[in-house]
């Protein structure tokens, strides 16, 4: 009881630290703006630590930070293993292919009108639909090993990748054009020099939305079948097992990996498109 | 009309394509059947045929080729295989039966409808509370966020055995995890929606000393529609998702997921794809209808021609 009064004091605490950090003289600084979401972040892991423990809390149902962060540091072999199989080799390699496929598919669509106007419809429905039940197709036509989680991925990247690139190929103004017309250059030259420019924040937005559905792909195509290792199958053999802490050690390494994924792909989005608007803040 | 076409001749070559890639796709297994079945295959028995490549055996086999698109478990079925079976387990069963993807179609419907209210409603709770105020938009804005970035549906089956074991189960632990994909996207775009009036119209409000409660419901809420039905479309996407992907670890009982599970078990590729055309056809009917509200809703507020 103790320990669950102590979880509410805490969440006070917190929330007061809070308020008066947000409401304070200094709210709009770069550090304030760091810290309050940060406190609030360890509130919770906080809160969640004392009620696990103060209330008892079975393992099976939700086990404490620190059980995980043990189990965390006990399994960091099993979990490397896991995030080599599951996100460099299946998620990485599958999104590689498929932003290729689906940028160079772009390329060639945009040269036409009709193939155009017949194209994006269906893929933007194409990007709506739910693609992982592809799945169990997918694994059962190349094996259980990572290529068929690779080619899941492939199919998910596609279509979100493909509408993306050949809305931005059409950034460029008719001005614009008409200036590397006036300029005599070749369909290749406006190409790299203006319309793939241009098309940029838009193929980045596609690159952004293609690294969540990319991990999303590898993880529940190992639902399907798997070997003996890899993200998917850990959770799913781990709550069979009934062992969670397991389950949340990978869901970390999920955040962790989906965060860092992300971040690099904005980064590389900051270095090249730097003239953006929505860079420039 | 133009694009209609367009749209046509693009599905048209999607169709010749898929007929064009069964042949490959199903050859070696067409050939090892019908030499069963005492026909003449070039070159005898199976195992000479293994590493030779599909298409060579196709050209010298052509007479196999029809064979392709009407085998019993072919590897890829063929389209007019696909709508056989959807028409057989949609229209020709009764929706009771266990066999009828109309009965399944409805179970993940059920799931993902109830998961989609419930994440759009606390959604929407979250972002005013988040557009309302500073602490909630400082703490919360940036995890929300950052969670769009992360797998969360690796949750799925610790959720569904989670709730198993206290004692919840049926259309609830789908619901969970439906509620929690479509909850995210709601909270930004809804937030992103409330923002939108520009400082000139909250200040013309307050020039006419308007509440904090009615400039909510007179300005920022009619403003964040067009952001909200966009997220909308996401959210119910995602939840259907959702909901297919939480039938999986339940040892497939019933819905869509659990079709698709059952017939990677046992080979079943039809019922595979016809199960995920269904899928298909639930999604593009669930973003359709939002599609139409959103219409309709915009229409009735003047924001839309």
């Amino acid at each position: 009881m103790v320990m669950v009064a102590f979880a509410v004091a805490l969440w006070g605490v917190g929330w007061w630290v809070n308020t008066r950090l947000a409401e304070g003289p200094n709210s709009g600084s770069r550090a304030v703006q760091l810290a309050v979401p940060l406190i609030f972040g360890l509130t919770v892991i906080g809160v969640w630590e004392l009620l696990v423990r103060g209330l008892d809390v079975p393992l099976v149902i939700l086990p404490a930070p620190s059980t995980i962060a043990v189990r965390f540091s006990d399994s960091i072999p099993i979990l490397w293993a896991d995030f080599v199989q599951t996100i460099l080799k299946g998620a990485l390699s599958g999104y590689l292919i498929g932003c290729i496929a689906a940028f160079l598919t772009a390329i060639a669509v945009d040269r036409s009108d009709f193939l155009r106007m017949g194209l994006l419809p269906v893929g933007s429905f194409a990007a709506a639909l739910p693609i992982v039940g592809t799945a169990p197709i997918l694994v059962m036509w190349f094996g259980f090993d990572w290529e068929s989680k690779a080619a899941v991925v492939v199919v998910m990247v596609f279509f979100p990748m493909l509408v993306n690139t050949v809305a931005g190929l059409r950034e460029a103004t008719a001005m614009q054009r008409d200036l590397m017309e006036t300029y005599a250059a070749s369909y290749w030259q406006s190409f790299f020099k203006l319309r793939l420019p241009a098309a940029m924040p838009f193929i980045f937005n596609g690159l952004k939305i293609s690294t969540t559905l990319s991990l999303i792909g590898a993880i529940v195509a190992e639902f399907f079948g798997s070997p003996t290792v890899g993200m998917g199958f850990r959770i799913s053999t781990s709550v069979g097992q009934l062992s969670l802490d397991m389950v949340w050690a990978e869901i970390v390494v999920a955040a962790l990996a989906g965060t860092a994924f992300y971040g690099m792909v904005a980064m590389i989005e900051k270095a090249v498109t730097f003239w953006h608007p929505s860079q420039r803040g | 009309m133009k694009s209609v076409l367009a749209v046509l001749t693009v599905v048209a070559a999607i169709v010749v394509l898929w007929y064009g890639a069964c042949v490959p796709m199903n050859i070696k297994g067409v050939l090892t059947e019908v030499e069963r079945a005492g026909a003449e295959v070039v070159p005898p028995g199976a195992k000479e045929r293994r590493d030779l490549s599909e298409f060579a055996l196709a050209a010298r086999n052509s007479f196999a080729i029809p064979a392709t698109w009407a085998q019993e478990r072919p590897r890829l079925p063929a389209p007019h295989q696909v709508a056989a079976e959807l028409w057989d387990t949609t229209v020709a069963k009764k929706i009771t039966s266990k066999r009828s993807l109309i009965y399944h179609g409805w179970v993940t419907l059920s799931a993902t409808v109830l998961g989609f209210a419930i994440g759009t409603g606390l959604g929407i709770l979250l972002a005013v509370g988040i557009v309302h105020s500073r602490v909630m938009d400082m703490s919360v804005m940036p995890w929300a966020i950052v969670s769009q970035t992360i797998p969360i549906i690796a949750l799925a089956p610790m959720i569904i055995v989670v709730l198993y074991s206290v004692g919840v189960q049926g259309i609830i632990p789908k619901a969970v995890i439906s509620a929690y994909l479509s909850f995210f996207p709601v909270v930004v775009g809804m937030v992103k929606g409330l923002r939108s009036p520009d400082m000139m119209q909250l200040d013309l409000l307050r020039t006419y000393n308007a509440t904090n409660a009615q400039g909510f419901w007179k300005l920022r809420l009619p403003a964040s529609m067009p952001y909200l039905f966009a997220s909308l479309k996401i959210g119910i996407a995602a939840s259907l998702v959702g909901a297919i992907v939480g039938e999986l670890p339940t040892g497939a009982v019933a819905g869509l997921g659990a079709r698709l599970l059952a017939g990677s078990y046992y080979g079943q590729t039809v019922q595979i794809w016809s199960a995920l055309f269904a899928a298909a056809i639930l999604a593009a009917c669930l973003v359709g209808l939002l599609g139409l509200i959103e219409r309709a809703v915009l229409r009735r507020m003047g924001i839309a021609a």
